[in-house]
């Protein structure tokens, strides 16, 4: 297994190196893959992996085990997930006991550990396989296609799976106008959000006058709801690494950077481990595969501060300053980082560079709508059956993903609305589940791609309430350096602070929208400009909630303190006493065998009896 | 001093005296000390030639930066919106109530820093809360009582709090 890896120094040497690992006869080992992204790890998947690799050392067995920790799969919901190869037997919610009955029915004999397998809660069908389970079976994987199936921290996995062969296409056969060519045939655009086409984006950056040229990461995913990014990086960090080679020769650049969210150690340990191994492998540093292009990447650190994921305060972060944007009259790929030429990409789109220089650019455009290309990958989460990251084409239905993927709402609840694209993205409502996800589809209807969170909300969800959290979360975020943004957002979270307090006043909504208008006309970035998306979508999709918040003091979902009131059922109430001791405020009266009553004067809404309630007998009306 | 002066030296060095990897050395000052001390950030600027100004402006915008001790241990509460749907501000208001403490601060006795954060990205398991690394899922008001009350006093900290009330 463990095929020592030297210094490449052609582009030959990659790809004899590729059939060496390739041709290896894997049939007489037994892999067991276990995933050890956060989700999986939260729930203990590093004790199941140890526990893996210490049965597989004790065995005295005639077959040969591996047990390896790989990426994210993306369903999350069901982790920890071990898949043992060969037969890709897909095992969800594993637990430390579970370790030996695997390692002797499995790996040692070839048999399945029925009750471990994903169960259809509507057909009761066992999958035995990824493939088999409604979640995988929609979806197109490009970018994650090798998470979840190579170890992110060996180079030789990656390289397994056909890594680093578009470089080396690339420096033994395409000049970089081709690369940029074939990138703009692919139709390849921004995954961070803006949508913008990364070929013309590289082009322009390779024409414009100053040396030297950098190229940036983004991986500063700041936006609550979306982690895709961080899986890309935690669980195949050499695509990213790839993609930003192919770039850089493209544009002609000597130094790149990655700027990692402060709030993902692993991914940037990962990266770091990824990028010391390309470096001895001499596919980073001087004169990559004896071209005569050469390339290194460094690693940055973010600060905790959302406003960085915007380009140009990315760029002052990145330069030791505070992050904060400046007006974009002259562009990025003329003057950026240190004032020199920069192009900067999102993680996720990085990483489908490779995929479309081994391919080609015209399958890529082969995928998705006429506008939008490719797939893209979403973190599916909120109310929803099965949360957890999906990649799909574009061009597929709201209603596709969350209905067939993400298998409808939980606990019998109807559907309200879908968030999409992050605190600058909008609520769509069912009416509109039929819609096309693609770039610009979105955006009619209010919202934005995005770097793709999908936040699903059930009928027990305050869009008011929705719109105050964002709101809320920009504010905080605002750098303050323009004042439509910081005291704008201030001005509007008052307003939606008195509508959800119950001191809405007529023509609030009014003032919500002219605040919005200001905003979107004369703040200085996206963040500002963008920044009145959940308001105004859900004052165009919801404007009966805020009326019913403003007129009648009352909150239709009934998550809005005060503006609904808690209630005892007599009929369902059984007199046991729970909620009369829970009350922290002594609000509840009632002897045994009498149903209990609330007074109102004395109840703080805290909400206890609601929560203790066994015969769900509280009712909030 | 010197010991100190050495430590602002030797980060200093990790980066070649790029003002640019201001970020990163401070990073690097704060997992060495747990936080930054004033007067190292002082003597960052003077080795540096940086004005102290431009140090504090850096260290007050970064919401990771905290220029005050920290507990013995960190609890960090996601408050993304999937944490928030799923009532992470509930949890939020009952960990103040209990521990008297503000979002940000520390304990009286420095058991642990509360730290509300923006989206950890672990969704699927929301409401998530972060204790000294460890990720805990679908957490409720009364489990992350019981996860707060179970993390033990680090020895140091409890004589240090101990002899800070002796003088």
């Amino acid at each position: 297994l463990t095929i020592a890896l030297a210094r490449f120094e052609t582009p030959a040497d990659i790809r004899s190196f590729t059939q060496v690992l390739q041709s290896e006869d894997r049939s007489a080992y037994k892999s067991i893959m276990v995933c050890i992204g956060t989700g999986c790890a939260a729930k203990g998947s590093r004790r199941i992996y140890e526990l893996f690799c210490e049965a597989a050392r004790q065995s005295d067995q005639e077959v040969r085990i591996e047990a390896k920790c790989v990426g994210c799969h993306g369903f999350c919901e069901r982790g920890p997930i071990v898949v043992v190869e060969p037969g890709g037997i897909f095992y969800q919610q594993v637990e430390e006991p579970d370790v030996a009955e695997i390692f002797r029915e499995t790996v040692l004999g070839e048999k399945i550990v029925q009750r471990l397998l994903y169960e259809d809660p509507v057909t009761g069908k066992k999958a035995k396989e990824a493939d088999e389970i409604p979640f995988y079976k929609v979806q197109k994987r490009i970018v994650l296609v090798d998470n979840g199936r190579i170890d992110p921290t060996k180079i030789t996995d990656y390289i397994a799976k056909g890594g680093y062969s578009a470089l080396a296409k690339v420096l033994s056969s395409m000049t970089p106008e081709e690369v940029i060519a074939e990138v703009e045939q692919a139709g390849l655009r921004g995954r961070g959000g803006g949508g913008f086409p990364t070929a013309r984006k590289w082009r322009s950056c390779r024409q414009a006058e100053g040396l030297p040229k950098y190229v940036i990461c983004n991986g500063d995913e700041g936006d609550p709801g979306a982690f895709m990014d961080r899986s890309i990086m935690e669980g195949n960090p050499h695509s990213v690494i790839e993609g930003m080679l192919i770039g850089a020769y493209a544009i002609g650049s000597e130094q790149g950077y990655i700027y990692v969210r402060n709030e993902y150690p692993l991914a940037v340990e990962h990266l770091n481990i990824a990028i010391l191994q390309a470096r001895q492998a001499g596919l980073l540093g001087k004169n990559i595969l004896g071209s005569s292009f050469s390339f290194d990447i460094r690693i940055n650190r973010g600060g905790g501060a959302f406003v960085c994921g915007e380009s140009t305060a990315l760029m002052a972060s990145l330069e030791g300053r505070s992050g904060e944007p400046r007006a974009k009259y002259v562009h990025t790929v003329e003057s950026g980082f240190r004032g020199k030429p920069t192009n900067l990409n999102n993680v996720e789109t990085w990483a489908n560079v490779p995929h479309i220089v081994n391919h080609g650019g015209k399958w890529f455009a082969g995928i998705g709508t006429e506008k939008s290309k490719g797939t893209k990958v979403f973190s599916l989460v909120g109310n929803v059956v099965n949360t957890g990251l999906v990649e799909v084409p574009m061009g597929i239905t709201l209603r596709k993903i969350i209905e067939e993927i993400g298998g409808g709402i939980p606990n019998d609840k109807r559907f309200k609305a879908v968030q999409t694209g992050g605190p600058s993205g909008g609520c769509i409502p069912s009416e509109h589940l039929d819609a096309l996800v693609d770039f610009d589809e979105l955006t009619k209807l209010g919202s934005m791609m995005g770097s793709g969170g999908m936040i699903v909300m059930d009928e027990d969800t305050c869009m008011v309430r929705v719109a105050r959290y964002f709101t809320n979360f920009l504010q905080k975020e605002s750098c303050g350096k323009c004042t439509p943004c910081r005291e704008g957002l201030s001005q509007m979270l008052e307003v939606l602070d008195r509508i959800t307090d119950g001191r809405g006043q007529v023509g609030d909504i009014e003032r919500l929208e002219e605040l919005a208008g200001l905003l979107e006309g004369t703040a200085l970035c996206a963040l500002g400009k963008t920044a009145a998306n959940p308001v105004m979508s859900t004052i165009r999709y919801f404007r009966d909630e805020y009326d019913a918040h403003i007129s009648d003091r009352h909150c239709p979902a009934k998550e809005c303190r005060g503006l609904f009131r808690y209630e005892i059922d007599p009929e369902a109430c059984k007199a046991c006493g729970i909620c009369l001791k829970e009350c922290p405020e002594d609000a509840i009266t009632g002897e045994k065998k009498v149903p209990h009553v609330i007074d109102q004067a004395k109840c703080t809404l805290c909400g206890t009896c609601w929560e203790k309630c066994p015969f769900t007998a509280v009712l909030k009306v | 001093v010197t010991k100190d002066n050495e430590l602002i030296e030797k980060i200093i060095g990790r980066y070649d005296g790029d003002i640019g990897m201001l970020i990163p050395m401070m990073q690097d000052l704060q997992s060495e000390c747990g936080y930054l001390p004033a007067d190292h950030l002082r003597s960052l600027g003077r080795q540096l030639k940086v004005p102290i100004s431009r140090i504090y402006a850096v260290a007050t915008f970064y919401s990771s930066f905290r220029l005050s001790p920290k507990g013995a241990h960190e609890v960090s509460l996601c408050m993304g919106t999937v944490c928030f749907l799923k009532g992470s501000g509930n949890i939020l208001e009952a960990i103040c109530r209990e521990f008297e403490i503000e979002p940000g601060g520390t304990t009286l006795d420095r058991l642990f820093s509360f730290q509300p954060v923006n989206c950890v990205g672990a969704c699927a398991l929301a409401p998530v809360m972060v204790v000294d690394g460890k990720y805990y899922d679908g957490v409720t008001p009364e489990s992350a009582m019981e996860i707060i009350h179970s993390l033990s006093p680090a020895q140091e900290t409890a004589e240090s709090v101990k002899k800070e009330a002796a003088t």
